[in-house]
């Protein structure tokens, strides 16, 4: 049977430290280049070598960014790709795995595949990814030029012989999938021509750009996954752009080092997940108390403690909201795709320095490690305030101003000195115990919320929401799985409506859902948006779709739900 | 500005919130003093500490000043330091901030020896919670609860200091404002973490380490002992009985954090993102 030719399934699975992701990495661009839309996500299993992972790409028509359940293709290399996939297999799922991989398990769409072997002709095992990427283009009937080109390209810097391997290997690859019997049995859409100015890149990657473009000067951090990308993104990028990098002991030491530079005036970055933002509560009570910026991103993974180290959720909305003790002003972003994500650290950047306060930006495993193209006119950079002023002799750090906000002095800028308390203190940043300061600063600290929410970027729509009788939220990664389902469900009765900041929300989101019934879909247990979409626009949320496993919505799933939804 | 008010002295009017009689009035004297002598220009300086009533001590100074989270006074002034080079960076704060609330950024802190200099108001008790044991407390002392006497081994700072090869690590006793304050001169002028750890008696919740009993349980260096000497440094910070003041140990050759993580001169606050070109030039790696 012949697949849908505008949307194709391809999965690589294999033990952690088989090199699955060479061979994804290699495919994505040379299939890009082509023309092709592709989209890849990754799942992967907490442990350094063994299990079972794997990395989806789809080939599409129309530009996609949303990860699909259904299996067209399966390039398995481990013994436990069948039991791992099994749910997602079809009838129709061609699998290409060495004779014999799955022990006595049956497998009814097998074509056997000597990796190995081919593998040993070119050279050795290492050449065992290039030959699977071969096998790939070769069935799909896709040209191995470009190919060719990008190994050229990839290990020049190793050598003519590695190179002319690597051509083997390809070729050796490339000529058994034309000649396999799942040749041709997979229809390419058709080409377009590659956007010459389009990147391709992963949630992680935008996220550093975002940083970078903002002005990002220091971060402290320690690693943990999947936060750990934005910390390793920056360090190999600390010399070029003169930032300061340094792991940090602990999560309580990150966020303490990042308001001890941002107080001393640089742009302070923390990335974390969710353990690790707990830890540093007290530092984001801190950020609120002194009045000092501070950037926190929280790539979420699933909960509570360890829970699932290595999966995707949208577990701590709940968390970022609500870290730290006393009342005090915040900001939350949570982007959905590559440019929202490369826009929203840098508002991030700019609402902490403006509005002097603590900032998160909420992403998670899936939006982290989804690769997806951009075009390089949507790379945009937003003007982002440093708000530091020179400092006058008798500079008061705190001085009292219509919306709360003081100018912010630094230590060695000005004449003035600079003093900030964790304790509540005066105008001048010193202790005090005045119930009447104390009503003053607190009014303060909260004069700015109003400025933030009217700045709040303002939910996009997806479809047309004045014909729908109801309108589903998604907020942060479900952007993408919301998007696609509404396409294919083409109905006027449901539109779309994503938050790519679910804290404040923008005060035009109460208008915009009116009397319409809402639904929001998040990928948490219980709904953490759509209680903080009730508390900040009094309206009532009548359908949740949830999910709570440690992957990420399905296509299949949101159009399911959306179907009931409608039905219902 | 008239005459009468030093270069650091408080605010008018400022209410101290030490008890009287607190060690912590002749300590405050001991770092004014020096800061004098050092002659530093006190828009560079910038004062951390944490929370208890040591930590309230940059309060009393007019001073640039970072007073934040009860633990996390070094994690800051590390920012501090990485952020602006050219701003000296004191840490003051009492043993529960450091030695307990804070242990493990006071272990990092000796690892990485960024320029930073630690003055401890050492008062072998933790005061602002009324009187528990500290991590300092000498064992046997009886605290509400510690109801049957302290029974662990008090830490060690000194002993923690040198076995990280910390590049100045000394100790003196408020009661000689003068020895103290030449500790601390010393300890500021030190480029690398130095550490002061300062005796100093709470006259309200420790009534086993007075005025009196510091004065009759400290004593000089042995004369003649060679700071250089780590082994001699670490068997001084170790033995039994009277507890010497001075500089333990003096490692000239440590390098510094800053140098070592190539972090340049230029103050964060300075430095602009990166221009249009550049910034579209590393766009590239992903075309």
């Amino acid at each position: 049977m012949r697949r849908d030719s505008n949307d194709l399934s391809l999965v690589f699975e294999g033990e952690a430290g088989q090199g699955i992701q060479t061979v994804t990495a290699a495919l994505l661009p040379v299939l890009r280049k082509i023309g092709f839309h592709v989209f890849s996500s990754t799942e992967y299993m907490s442990r350094i070598r063994g299990g079972s992972n794997t990395t989806q790409i789809r080939i599409t028509g129309d530009k996609r960014e949303a990860y699909v359940g259904r299996i067209d293709m399966l390039f398995a290399l481990s013994r436990h790709a069948l039991e791992h996939l099994e749910r997602r297999l079809t009838a129709d799922t061609v699998v290409f795995a060495e004779k014999g991989q799955f022990g006595d398990r049956a497998c009814a769409n097998c074509i056997d595949t000597p990796l190995k072997e081919m593998a040993e002709k070119a050279g050795g095992m290492l050449f065992a990814n290039t030959v699977a990427a071969g096998v790939v283009l070769g069935v799909l009937g896709v040209p191995p030029d470009n190919f060719i080109a990008y190994l050229k390209e990839q290990f020049a810097a190793k050598g003519d012989e590695t190179v002319s391997k690597n051509i083997v290997a390809a070729k050796l690859g490339y000529d058994f999938g034309v000649q396999c019997p799942a040749a041709g049995r997979f229809v390419l859409p058709e080409p377009g021509v590659q956007d010459p100015d389009s990147l391709l890149m992963d949630g992680n990657s935008a996220l550093g750009i975002g940083a970078v473009a903002a002005g990002c000067n220091f971060i402290c951090s320690y690693p943990m996954s999947p936060g750990t990308g934005l910390l390793t993104f920056l360090a190999a990028r600390s010399k070029e752009f003169g930032i300061v990098v340094d792991q940090a002991e602990d999560e309580i030491a990150a966020i303490n080092a990042g308001l001890g530079a941002s107080y001393a005036g640089a742009k302070s970055l923390v990335t974390t997940s969710g353990g690790g933002f707990s830890l540093m509560q007290e530092g984001m009570s801190l950020a609120g108390m002194i009045e000092t910026p501070v950037v926190v991103h929280l790539g979420q993974r699933p909960g509570p403690a360890t829970g699932l180290p290595t999966r995707t959720e949208q577990g701590d909305l709940n968390l970022a909201l609500h870290a730290g003790h006393g009342d005090f002003a915040r900001a939350i972003f949570a982007p959905g795709n590559l440019e929202e994500t490369i826009e929203a650290i840098q508002r991030a950047f700019d609402v902490a320095q403006r509005y002097q306060i603590p900032v998160v930006v909420l992403t998670d495993q899936y939006l982290l490690d989804a690769v997806s193209t951009i075009a390089v006119s949507r790379v945009r950079r937003i003007p982002v305030s440093s708000g530091i002023v020179p400092t006058v002799d008798g500079y008061r750090r705190y001085e009292l101003t219509p919306d709360g906000i003081s100018p912010r002095g630094v230590p060695g800028y000005g004449e003035g000195i600079v003093r900030v308390d964790s304790d509540e203190h005066d105008e001048s940043g010193l202790i005090t115990e005045s119930f009447e300061m104390r009503r003053l600063m607190v009014e303060k600290r909260l004069a700015r919320r109003e400025g933030i929410r009217r700045e709040a970027m303002p939910p996009t729509l997806i479809g047309d929401p004045d014909s729908a009788e109801t309108l589903v939220v998604a907020w942060g990664s479900t952007r993408g799985v919301l998007e696609e389902a509404l396409d294919i469900l083409e109905t006027t009765r449901i539109a779309g409506v994503h938050f790519a900041q679910p804290y404040p929300v923008n005060p035009s989101a109460t208008d915009l859902f009116g009397d319409r019934r809402i639904a929001v879909l998040e990928n948490n247990a219980t709904g953490q948006f759509a209680d903080l979409l009730t508390l900040q626009t009094g309206k009532t949320v009548t359908h949740r779709i949830l999910k709570a496993t440690g992957e990420p919505f399905s296509v299949e799933e949101v159009v399911e739900a959306l179907r009931e939804l409608d039905h219902d | 500005m008239t005459d009468t008010i030093r270069p650091f002295d408080m605010q008018p009017g400022t209410d101290v919130a030490w008890c009287p009689g607190c060690g912590n009035h002749m300590l405050r004297k001991a770092v004014r003093e020096a800061l004098e002598e050092l002659g530093i220009d006190r828009k560079n300086l910038v004062m951390v500490s944490g929370i208890g009533q040591a930590a309230k001590a940059p309060q009393y100074l007019d001073v640039n000043m970072f007073n934040g989270l009860h633990g996390r006074a070094l994690p800051a002034a590390m920012g501090i330091r990485l952020s602006n080079t050219k701003l000296v960076v004191i840490v003051e704060s009492g043993d529960g901030d450091l030695f307990g609330e804070g242990g493990n950024h006071f272990i990092h802190a000796l690892r990485r020896n960024y320029d930073v200099t630690i003055i401890v108001h050492d008062n072998m008790v933790y005061g602002l919670t009324k009187g528990q044991a500290s991590p300092t407390s000498q064992k046997c002392m009886k605290t509400p609860v510690q109801v049957d006497g302290v029974i662990l081994e008090p830490f060690n700072p000194l002993a923690v200091a040198i076995a990280f090869d910390t590049p100045f690590v000394a100790r003196a006793f408020a009661g000689d404002v003068a020895h103290t304050r030449a500790m601390i001169v010393e300890a500021v002028r030190f480029r690398g973490c130095s550490i002061v750890d300062v005796f100093q008696p709470c006259v309200v919740f420790n009534k086993l380490n007075t005025w009196q009993w510091f004065r009759e349980n400290t004593c000089p260096l042995p004369e003649g002992h060679d700071p250089s000497n780590r082994e001699a440094a670490m068997r001084l910070a170790t033995e039994e009985g009277k507890m010497p003041l001075g500089v333990f140990y003096r490692n000239e050759k440590r390098r510094l954090y800053e140098d070592l993580a190539g972090i340049g001169e230029s103050p964060l606050f300075e430095r602009q993102p990166p221009d249009d070109d550049a910034f579209r030039r590393m766009l590239e790696a992903w075309r």
